[in-house]
């Protein structure tokens, strides 16, 4: 890619400017390899705010599922921090099967307080935070 | 506690600006085209089996790693690396040694480096930065995709290296511990060319290597039947993502190792390089032009056959032209 042809399209995701500085290496006039910077382009920014609306709807859907009392607070805030089910289990250090009953109403009732606090800590947020959760 | 005499440098690749970075610091003054080079980073890899929330993986690069330990072994680099099992141990031992002055490379995950834009901040634990520093609970970091120096507290920095999930930091750090100056750089030039070449035309087909680049177009032409039309974007979406944002100077990659080759002309003498690094430079555009076609389709929406068609024809052309570019190249050296 030649120098001139850099784009610069600032990244804007959730109406904020995410914009990074990059290096892109381009080649100058005489043909010689140099680095240049950039903030973004159209074609990548696309692609990472597409990938961020599929997050979002899944934690509106998720939220809406936690409001009608069809899955526990655990799995609104697994989609929160863009977790999935086996890095959440890592994360608490317990069995998928296990991890997947918390994620149920019923089974988020049954937590001891150290389970909870510890689901509460790998979200980063108090065990109270995630015990009286109301969307 | 500071390492004042470390200099930072902002690079296009996170693993091949750390190795420059930290070997710098002991006066081997490398680029990073040819870490990059002599590392053989060049790769394609298409998995459709191995998902990442639901999403096949497409690689442009060797795996996480490979870069760092060959450089180091073609040029005689000795690197302390270690990893710990408790978290406490492993901030410990990053503490000592910054205190004996020695800058350390470490393994981290992007969601806890705080100084990223929030877009940016996924679970991917493959990320190296250089701590070259501590003042009172911060670290001093030189993050190498960052355009300067930043810093970040103990807790993210601790909660980065201790990373689950895959593949898990585990706390690993590294340094050298001996370096020399004398190593044979026309050799290792030479040995990272043909490693890449390997990589690229040996593997059994379909999925890695200039294979992997037209079974992935295949498998593109058929996204359209296959798949609904919104995972069929998302899918489209990253491979954009891996080609471009995730710093590869470009293209994924290819334009970084277009200016390796026109630096291996010179150490090697060898005009046919330039030669070699201008069709690179083409294949890199084309690979641009891949992405902006398939922006084009993602914006669309339409789940038009004839248009991943097209996506499909292109990687296929580009998988072909790739295999002749490095069937001559194996040549040249």
């Amino acid at each position: 890619m030649k120098k001139e042809e850099v784009p610069h399209d600032k990244k804007i995701i959730h109406g904020e400017d995410n914009s990074l500085v990059k290096v892109l290496y381009v080649t100058n006039q005489q043909g010689e390899y140099e680095t240049t910077q950039y903030e973004g382009w159209e074609a990548e920014n696309l692609a990472m705010s597409q990938a961020w609306d599929d997050i979002d709807e899944k934690v509106t859907q998720t939220l809406q599922r936690v409001k009608d009392g069809e899955l526990s607070p655990i799995a609104y805030f697994m989609e929160k921090n863009l977790m999935d089910l086996p890095t959440l289990s890592n994360y608490v250090g317990s069995w998928k099967f296990f991890v997947k009953k918390h994620l149920t109403p019923a089974g988020f009732k049954k937590l001891s307080p150290k389970k909870l606090q510890r689901y509460a800590s790998v979200f980063n947020i108090s065990v109270e935070e995630l015990k009286h959760f109301n969307g | 506690m500071i390492i004042d005499n470390f200099q930072h440098k902002q690079s296009a690749h996170c693993e091949s600006g750390v190795t420059l970075g930290l070997l710098r610091h002991y006066g081997i003054e490398l680029s990073e085209p040819l870490i990059f080079g002599i590392g053989a980073g060049y790769f394609f890899g298409h998995l459709p089996f191995i998902k990442v929330s639901g999403v096949p993986g497409t690689t442009f690069r060797i795996w996480p790693g490979y870069i760092f330990k060959r450089v180091c072994k073609e040029l005689g680099v000795k690197m302390k690396v270690v990893s710990f099992s408790k978290n406490e141990k492993g901030m410990q031992a990053l503490d000592q040694a910054l205190e004996s002055g020695l800058p350390v490379g470490m393994q981290t995950s992007v969601f806890y480096l705080s100084y990223f834009p929030p877009a940016y901040r996924f679970h991917f634990n493959g990320h190296n930065l250089i701590a070259y520093g501590k003042e009172g609970s911060e670290y001093l970091i030189s993050d190498p995709v960052m355009e300067t120096v930043t810093r970040l507290s103990a807790a993210d920095l601790e909660k980065a290296r201790f990373a689950k999930g895959f593949p898990a930091p585990n706390g690993r750090m590294y340094y050298p511990v001996q370096t020399k100056t004398d190593f044979d750089l026309p050799g290792a030039i030479r040995r990272g060319i043909k490693k890449t070449c390997w990589f690229m035309l040996s593997p059994p087909p379909p999925f890695f290597g200039v294979h992997g680049i037209k079974f992935l177009g295949r498998k593109i032409k058929k996204y359209p039947v296959k798949l609904e039309p919104r995972k069929a974007t998302l899918f489209i979406g990253n491979i954009i993502r891996m080609q471009e944002e995730i710093g590869t100077g470009g293209g994924g990659f290819r334009f970084l190792y277009a200016a390796f080759l026109q630096e291996a002309a010179q150490h090697l003498n060898n005009p046919a390089l330039l030669e070699a690094s201008k069709e690179m430079t083409s294949i890199g555009d084309a690979w641009r032009s891949f992405a902006f076609a398939a922006a084009r389709v993602m914006k669309e929406r339409s789940g038009n056959l004839s248009s991943y068609d097209e996506l499909g024809e292109m990687l296929i052309q580009l998988g072909e032209r790739e295999k002749v570019f490095f069937t001559h190249l194996k040549t040249l050296v």
